[in-house]
């Protein structure tokens, strides 16, 4: 073997190993026996794992990031599908505007979307943590909304709409009928892509999050600076498998790679 | 009401946005014809069809059917009915359900939806494919299901954009046959948008050629064929020499020739090319291009009155490219034009 045909698997593994690697050692970490979060761990017990479940915290917390996930990522398809439909189907002026302004959730460094909702909207407004939460996770995942659900409308006829009409359906009836059974699987990918993105978010949350109402990943980076003790990672191995296990499962139904 | 103003366009203008489409055109059809709306693209046929099935806004005059003035009528309550050029089928409904969609929305249940439904598959020889999805058929059954599902509706006018454009040659033929006695079993007012004269003269009773927004020429076929009223028409159904009269001479290339024969008082005289006589005449060209078609031999010359097509019976000797031929445009076989653009 050359030194050339050596060098592109070394590469593949050293790339593999470094985005792996974190992932590998975390769940290794949670099932330790020991009592500090350490690698390699001591011994193998699930009690860290066990613990997790009785930490009266993690539990308000994870209800918290639960409720923002569901509901704002179903909040922002609301606003998202209408959006789509709008931007795909109509010339709107300044169309391209609206898809940026819609994306800069996206790209906008997340400590400064918390920052600027903090400063200019939650202190002057006395808006409540809960509802400064939900406006800001809303935000966060319309960008998302937008996007996968704009694809699956650009990959759909518009005459079908007009075939409805002409068969006596009015325009919304139209809608209804024939086009969300048409971008129900663009719909679902959205939710899945905006839930695990609204649950994995910290920078915006930790701005917003106050005495008693957390998100589950700042609940957690709380714990860690009182407690040093493996059950983080058990909670974060716990986590890491339910969004793989959400994923797969969006593959394996609908095809969720086709939309994202 | 007369029968004989089924549909009637009246001094319809349409525009999009600033940009008119079509500029006060009349039109009237009568019940039971089959209309071809015949045109390059652009010529605001597409449109016409759009506005007599209400997709779009009309910015003046009006759409009369049946006696009622449905100008502002909305699409769903106007029956008619429209065969998309891309079928434009429910891709997540089975062939039975795309049918029955809009019989279910006039509240047909059970039964009587079911005889409707089987009937109007039926009728198009689909029969056995009822639970396929539109993914799963040939374009030519899409565009039968998209038959069926207009016509089980029973509509008023029956609109077809391009039906025959996505299909091969022998599906072709067999769906202009189709439609054909569909249209003689139901007596339904069909209209139909095409850009290929061989489909308008072979499906229409009456041809509405257009031209930039409005009506150049209506006419039978024959009438289209044989008797082009001015130079666009005739371009547009194969005469491809076409000249322009000044005086009773023949305009071309900017000088005025003779031509034999009695020439009649119109604005300008079209020939086929296998109308220019090729061996003998006044006229000398010079051989640039020849090409075998079977029966017949065309050739393309460099003359003085420009290019010029002649088609001869491919039994006759042939000539070779660059030989100087004599032809000869005689005046009593060319269509004579009422007008020249």
């Amino acid at each position: 073997m050359t030194a050339r045909n050596f060098f592109i698997p070394v590469t593949l593994f050293l790339v593999i190993a470094f985005l792996i690697g974190p992932f590998l050692i975390i769940v290794a970490a949670s099932f330790s026996a020991g009592e500090t979060l350490a690698f390699p761990p001591q011994g193998f017990s699930l009690r860290w794992i066990a613990k997790v479940f009785t930490v009266e915290s993690f539990r308000a917390s994870f209800a918290m990031s639960l409720f923002l996930a569901i509901g704002g990522t179903a909040v922002a398809l609301m606003l998202g599908i209408p959006a789509s439909y709008a931007l795909s189907r109509y010339k709107l002026p300044g169309a391209e505007v609206i898809r940026t302004v819609v994306s800069a959730p996206i790209i906008v460094p997340g400590i400064i979307v918390g920052l600027a909702l903090l400063r200019y909207i939650v202190v002057p407004f006395g808006v409540g943590i809960t509802p400064a939460l939900f406006l800001a996770h809303t935000a966060l995942v319309l960008p998302y909304a937008v996007r996968v659900v704009s694809a699956s409308l650009d990959n759909l006829r518009s005459d079908i709409e007009e075939a409805a009409v002409l068969l006596g359906s009015s325009r919304l009836g139209a809608f209804f009928r024939v086009v969300m059974p048409n971008i129900r699987g663009g719909i679902l990918s959205a939710f899945i892509l905006g839930f695990v993105t609204s649950f994995n978010q910290v920078p915006v949350s930790l701005f917003l999050s106050g005495p008693g109402v957390r998100t589950l990943p700042v609940d957690m980076i709380a714990y860690m600076e009182i407690v040093f003790d493996p059950s983080v990672a058990a909670l974060s191995s716990l986590l890491a498998f339910l969004s793989i296990g959400i994923v797969f499962a969006a593959e394996r139904f609908l095809g969720f790679s086709r939309y994202v | 009401m007369s029968d004989l103003k089924y549909l009637s366009l009246e001094k319809l203008t349409l525009a999009y946005g600033d940009t008119v489409a079509v500029a006060d055109l009349d039109l009237d059809i009568r019940r039971g014809e089959l209309i071809a709306l015949l045109g390059p693209s652009g010529c605001g046929k597409t449109t016409t069809m759009r506005a007599i099935a209400g997709l779009l806004t009309v910015k003046s005059g009006h759409v009369r059917l049946d006696g009622a003035d449905i100008t502002h009528v909305s699409p769903n309550k106007r029956a008619v009915g429209l065969v998309f050029q891309s079928y434009a089928l429910f891709p997540h409904l089975s062939v039975y359900e795309n049918v029955a969609f809009g019989l279910k929305l006039k509240g047909l249940r059970g039964a009587a939806l079911d005889a409707k439904v089987q009937s109007g598959i039926a009728s198009v020889g689909l029969n056995g494919f009822a639970n396929r999805r539109p993914g799963e058929l040939s374009g030519g059954q899409q565009q039968r299901v998209a038959l069926a599902r207009s016509m089980v509706m029973e509509p008023k006018v029956l609109l077809l954009d391009e039906p025959l454009s996505n299909l091969d040659a022998r599906l072709r033929l067999e769906m202009r046959t189709e439609l054909q006695r569909v249209q003689k079993e139901t007596g339904v007012t069909m209209i139909f948008v095409t850009h290929d004269q061989t489909e308008a003269l072979a499906l229409a009773d009456r041809i509405v050629v257009m031209k930039r927004g409005a009506i150049e020429q209506i006419g039978s076929p024959q009438d289209i064929y044989n008797r082009p009223q001015s130079s666009f028409v005739a371009d547009f159904v194969g005469f491809e020499n076409v000249f322009a009269l000044e005086g009773g001479k023949l305009k071309a290339n900017g000088g005025l020739y003779d031509l034999q024969g009695d020439v009649p008082a119109v604005a300008g005289l079209a020939w086929r090319p296998r109308m220019v006589t090729l061996g003998s005449g006044p006229f000398q060209g010079k051989v640039r291009g020849t090409s075998f078609a079977g029966e017949h031999r065309e050739y393309l010359l460099d003359t003085p009155l420009g290019p010029i097509k002649a088609e001869v019976d491919a039994s006759q000797p042939m000539h070779d490219l660059g030989a100087e031929l004599a032809f000869d445009l005689p005046a009593h076989r060319a269509a004579p034009l009422a007008s020249f653009a």
